[in-house]
């Protein structure tokens, strides 16, 4: 194990990311993603009874469909790692109910997808599992009900707000296949809090925990943001993303030609998801469907994808605490 | 707030936040506001004159009758899911009126059915018009009040 101040993980036998599956609601598959989905729905309840239950159920058909492109079945994948914004993540526990394969449920938000795939890349590179497949989802009506208001209630959305995702995206991380995109470094995020009390901006409470990131990813890797072909991050949006630029550009980096964020292109409108998409499963729908295949056919060869996550609660926001933000990042690249 | 979280509070970024946000556009806001509320108040006037006119109602009967009529349409178009529509070109115009009040009432009730009738449904109701009425009956204690005292002297 090579020490380093900036704690960067080194993946030494690096995992594959072998194929990736992404299902969306219609409001998704109508924005400028849409034709790069592997499923959409035309029922955000997804034939269930409750939002929640649908929400599982796209997790669970993500994970499945990750699985099978995969060209591999349940038996052989060793661990599944995710989670989900709602309380005791009951999203990604509920899907773990519909698989025989050993679980880690995780919360850091709507990084969680990043997170579960340095979890999984860890668990693979040190030899404790040989395949695993990671998922995380949100969904904009089970969102909107613990976080917000009632979806019928007439309430207005303020400008800098951002849209919850109606999605879930899923990857299965292999130590075995080669000659796929691989995980080859990663950096675990610190909690960093600038003490934005604004529940509506969440872009805002997430960019210093990003550009935080960044920039001990970049130091403890020797690598400049040139050397990227793209840098994704989560879901700053539009105004999070002008944010999280100018302050990268005040630590001395410039990240203006290659920086492109998954929520603020998801939507092609900006009637009322104004600054864009955000939520578990923004950033991983968006790797799944649009950002996986460009790296799979060699169309871009090293991306550093940066998930952003607010860690409130309306109980943390109602007693007045400020939204301490995390990032995590992982290098993929064709090797 | 924790001492941890004062301590982080960096003053310079948030009066940056605050410089780069989007402002809302109040003098559209506030004109959909004034013309969506305004047409609220010109029905429920409306169905007052025809309670007067038609059915010769008065007094407190009127007043009830007409509130039940609004109080139905706000429920009913919430129900159809069209009040949420309203309140999203409007914002105050359509929240002030009783029609708000009944759409803030039935949402959550349609929201956390799922939970059950008495727990979810019956128990989350008055969720977001609870404080409302808190607030209304402290301030109808505060009149009344106002009222007797001034009974006392005048």
């Amino acid at each position: 194990m090579i020490k380093n101040p900036y704690k960067t993980v080194f993946f030494e036998n690096s995992p594959s990311v072998i194929s990736t599956y992404s299902i969306v609601g219609e409001k998704e598959a109508n924005g400028n993603l849409g034709k790069h989905f592997d499923q959409t729905l035309s029922d955000d309840r997804f034939g269930e009874t409750t939002y929640e239950k649908a929400e599982c159920k796209m997790l669970s058909a993500a994970v499945k469909g990750a699985i099978k492109k995969a060209g591999y079945n349940e038996k052989e994948m060793d661990l599944f790692v995710g989670g989900d914004l709602l309380n005791q993540i009951i999203s990604a526990s509920f899907t773990a109910r519909d698989f025989e394969i050993p679980f880690l449920g995780l919360y850091n938000a709507c990084s969680t997808i990043v997170e579960s795939v340095i979890v999984a890349s860890m668990a693979i590179s040190g030899g404790f599992a040989e395949n695993a497949v990671v998922g995380t989802v949100s969904h904009f009506s089970t969102a909107e009900r613990q976080y917000r208001y009632p979806l019928e209630l007439g309430s207005v959305r303020p400008p800098q707000s951002q849209w919850t995702v109606t999605g879930a995206g899923s990857f299965v991380l292999s130590g075995v296949d080669k000659g796929y995109p691989s995980v080859t470094s990663a950096t675990i995020g610190k909690v960093v809090d600038y003490g934005v009390t604004d529940v509506n901006n969440m872009g805002a409470a997430m960019a210093p925990s990003c550009a935080s990131t960044l920039v001990r990813h970049l130091k403890g890797t020797g690598t400049r943001p040139e050397d990227y072909d793209l840098i994704l991050t989560g879901d700053l949006g539009a105004l999070g993303s002008k944010i999280f630029d100018k302050l990268v550009k005040d630590d001395g980096f410039d990240v203006s030609l290659n920086h492109v964020d998954c929520g603020d292109i998801i939507y092609d409108t900006v009637e009322s998801e104004f600054q864009g998409g955000s939520g578990a499963g923004c950033g991983a729908v968006v790797f799944a469907s649009y950002v996986y295949p460009l790296l799979k056919e060699k169309k871009i060869n090293k991306i550093l994808f940066l998930a952003t996550g607010a860690l409130l609660s309306t109980v943390s926001s109602g007693q007045g605490e400020s939204i301490p933000g995390i990032t995590h990042a992982v290098c993929l690249e064709n090797l | 707030m924790t001492g941890k979280n004062a301590e982080n509070t960096n003053r310079e970024y948030l009066e940056y936040v605050s410089s780069v946000c989007p402002k809302t556009n109040e003098v559209k806001t506030l004109f959909h506001a004034f013309w969506v509320g305004g047409l609220i108040c010109l029905l429920g006037q409306a169905v007052r004159y025809i309670f007067i006119y038609v059915f010769g109602l008065y007094g407190d009967t009127l007043a009830g009758a007409t509130s039940i009529v609004m109080i139905f349409l706000g429920s009913f178009l919430t129900g159809l899911g069209v009040y949420d529509k309203i309140g999203k070109y409007a914002g105050g115009g359509s929240i002030v009126p009783i029609t708000g009040f009944a759409n803030s009432v039935v949402s959550p009730a349609m929201e956390f059915k799922s939970e059950g009738f008495i727990y979810g449904l019956a128990a989350k109701m008055f969720v977001i018009a609870g404080p409302i009425i808190v607030f209304g009956v402290i301030g109808s204690v505060g009149v009344g009040l106002i009222y007797y005292i001034k009974g006392l002297f005048l």
